[in-house]
This record gives C-alpha cells, sequence and structure tokens, in this order.
C-alpha cells in the first residue's frame, strides 16, 4: 500500500480526484472551485489601495483561502512523508532540449538552476520568476479564472466563456513554450 | 449580507464578484469560522494530488505544451469529465449542500479579458511551469523561492485591479 502510494500517481486516478473537487465543494458549502481568486483576496486584505476591485468583503471569501492554505500543507505532507525520492522521468526530447541551455537537473518539480533565490540576480531568473509570476497573476485575473476556475469548474458547467479561456490559456502556454521560451532560456 | 435578496452595499462590488470565479451565493447560515476547516481539508487532499501526480512539476507543463506527454492532458480531461458529471447529477437530482443548503450556479458572461487574459496566463504558465494551485503546492514541498513568484503573481493581480477600467473587456 504505502509503496503503492509513494509512487508517481497515474493521469486517471489524479484526474478522477481532482473532478471530485468540484462536488466536495458544492456539498460541503455550495463553493464553486477556483484558485486565483486567493490573490485577489490576498489584495483586498492587504493592499486593497482604494481600487474599487479590491473594496469587497473579502472575509466571506475565507474559506478559499483556508482551501488554498491545505494546498500549501498538503505539499508539505506528500514531500515529507509519501514522497519517493526518484528524480522525474521526463522525455528524452525535452531533456535533450533543455540540456542546450545548461538545464540538466531533473531532480526536484522545479529545476532548481532557473528557480532559486540566486537566479533572482540573473536576467533569465528575473523574466521567469518576477516576470512569470506577474503574467500569472495579472492573467488569470484578466481571465476571470485559471485552470481550476475556468477549464475544470467552468467547463463542467458547461460555460462556453470558460472554453475561450482553456483555450487561449492553452494557445498562450504553446506559444511561450515553443517560440519565446527559447528566447529566455538561451538568455 | 442576511439573505440573497439584500442590496449589496457596493453595486459594483456584485458585478466585479459575479464575473469572478468567486461564490457569489451568500449563505443565510452563521458558521464559527473553523468550518472553514473542512475547506482546508479538502485543499490537503489536492496539495497531495499535485504533488503525487507531477502536476506540479515545471518539466511536465513544458512537456504537455511541447506535445511530449499525454500525462497532464489526462488529468485534465479526467478532471473535467468527472466534475461535469457530478455537476450534472447535483443538477438533476436537486442535490443540497451537508447544512442543507441550496446549491446554486451562475453563468459566467463572455468578455475579451478571457482571450487577452487567457493568453496572459497562457504564457505565465508555460514560463513558471506553474497554475496558481500548483505554486503554492511548490512552496508547500519546500521550494521556498516561490514564495517570490506568488508574491509576484499577487502584483499582477493588484495592478489588474488598478488598471481595469483602463483595459478592454
Amino acid at each position: 500500500m504505502i509503496e503503492t502510494i509513494s509512487q508517481p500517481w497515474p493521469w486517471y486516478v489524479a484526474g478522477a480526484l481532482i473532478g471530485l473537487i468540484v462536488p466536495a465543494l458544492l456539498l460541503l458549502g455550495n463553493k464553486h472551485f477556483g484558485i486565483s481568486s486567493n490573490l485577489r483576496h490576498i489584495c483586498a486584505a492587504c493592499i486593497p489601495s482604494n481600487i474599487p476591485f479590491f473594496k469587497y468583503d473579502w472575509k466571506k471569501e475565507s474559506w478559499n483561502l483556508f482551501f488554498v492554505g491545505g494546498i500549501l500543507v498538503g505539499g508539505f505532507l506528500s514531500a515529507q512523508y509519501l514522497g519517493s525520492n526518484e528524480p522525474i522521468q521526463i522525455h528524452p526530447d525535452l531533456a535533450k532540449e533543455l540540456a542546450a541551455y545548461g538545464i540538466t537537473d531533473f531532480s526536484g518539480m522545479v529545476p532548481v538552476q532557473l528557480f532559486s533565490f540566486d537566479s533572482l540576480f540573473s536576467a533569465k531568473g528575473l523574466i521567469m520568476m518576477i516576470g512569470g509570476g506577474f503574467l500569472v497573476g495579472f492573467g488569470t485575473r484578466y481571465a476571470g479564472g485559471c485552470t481550476s476556475g475556468h477549464a475544470i469548474m467552468g467547463l463542467s458547467n458547461l460555460q462556453w466563456p470558460s472554453l475561450i479561456a482553456t483555450i487561449c490559456f492553452m494557445a498562450g502556454g504553446f506559444i511561450m513554450a515553443n517560440f519565446i521560451l527559447p528566447y529566455i532560456l538561451s538568455l | 449580507m442576511e439573505n440573497k435578496t439584500i442590496v449589496h452595499s457596493n453595486p459594483a462590488d456584485y458585478e466585479a464578484r459575479s464575473l469572478d470565479t468567486m461564490c457569489i451565493n451568500e449563505s443565510e447560515l452563521k458558521h464559527p469560522w473553523w468550518y472553514n476547516f473542512k475547506y482546508l481539508a479538502v485543499g490537503i487532499v489536492f496539495g497531495v494530488v499535485f504533488v503525487k501526480a507531477e502536476i506540479i512539476s515545471w518539466f511536465r507543463i513544458q512537456e504537455m505544451f511541447r506535445l511530449q506527454n499525454f500525462h497532464m492532458y489526462g488529468v485534465i480531461g479526467t478532471a473535467v469529465v468527472v466534475g461535469a458529471i457530478s455537476v450534472f447529477l447535483i443538477k438533476k437530482f436537486n442535490v443540497k449542500t451537508i447544512h442543507g443548503e441550496e446549491i446554486t450556479f451562475t453563468d459566467k458572461k463572455f468578455n475579451k479579458g478571457q482571450i487577452y487574459g487567457g493568453l496572459m496566463f497562457g504564457f505565465g504558465w508555460a514560463i513558471t511551469g506553474a497554475c496558481p494551485g500548483p505554486l503554492f503546492a511548490q512552496l508547500g514541498t519546500g521550494v521556498l523561492s516561490i514564495a517570490v513568484v506568488i508574491l509576484s503573481a499577487i502584483a499582477g493581480t493588484w495592478t489588474y485591479g488598478y488598471l481595469r477600467d483602463k483595459l478592454p473587456h
């Protein structure tokens, strides 16, 4: 049992469990699955700056902050107690491509050669950590949701605006990963 | 906010909130704050799945956008199917919450933000290899530098709020 749990889980197990979060949140209290809104709640709670978009009673949405806090705890628990400690198997073509940019350490979930406090002092690290994070925060709110709110909750509820958003998420990702990221990685 | 029909103190507030993935359905029940721990529990399960299925891996996201691995498509596809069946059943049988309240759905309205913002988020997703949920899970696994990415994402959200009136929607 422990042996099975410590292996990487297959997509159908993970997908089914994530799909079940939708009814779980609805049944527990009529809450709609969505994560990026938390970034907005944090703004509303900490730096509302008299901006109308952040002037709402964020405490009513505090369930969402508990939810995201749980994700953090879940990440900690699985890294501490459920880990396999084996490096992630990655596609040979990707490994070859990344090696050309000097990325050879595949041991973590995140490439330590790109994401670390030290890399903040390089142009590449600055663009990826600060620029990438900024785009995630700005883009999700502009789109009104992220992978959870649009791609999973929105599509589950057959909302066509969510389908458009999801297509744009994927299109943006394809353009960045294939046409722009190579230039950033070669910096 | 005692009930659903009350006029919201700030009309823009309801409008803005309904555009979002937030819960605009006010609960009439007053629960002690610690009832929120049930959402913490769901979040923990979610965080464990994120890590164990390598959804928070930067490499898996790169493979997805290079069509090198079916994994992420399988995860998201299965999640949508299971979610859609659940929503269908909840609507069909008019299932109530565990506290006996009605479960409600709000239709999302189309605006251009879903295109422009969607593309911007796509760019960020491919760079950071993470959407907002996985960022928190990555931080949880002990990659402390991801806190910088999260802070930058909060700054991005704030900047959107600041510029919102000037952006095409």
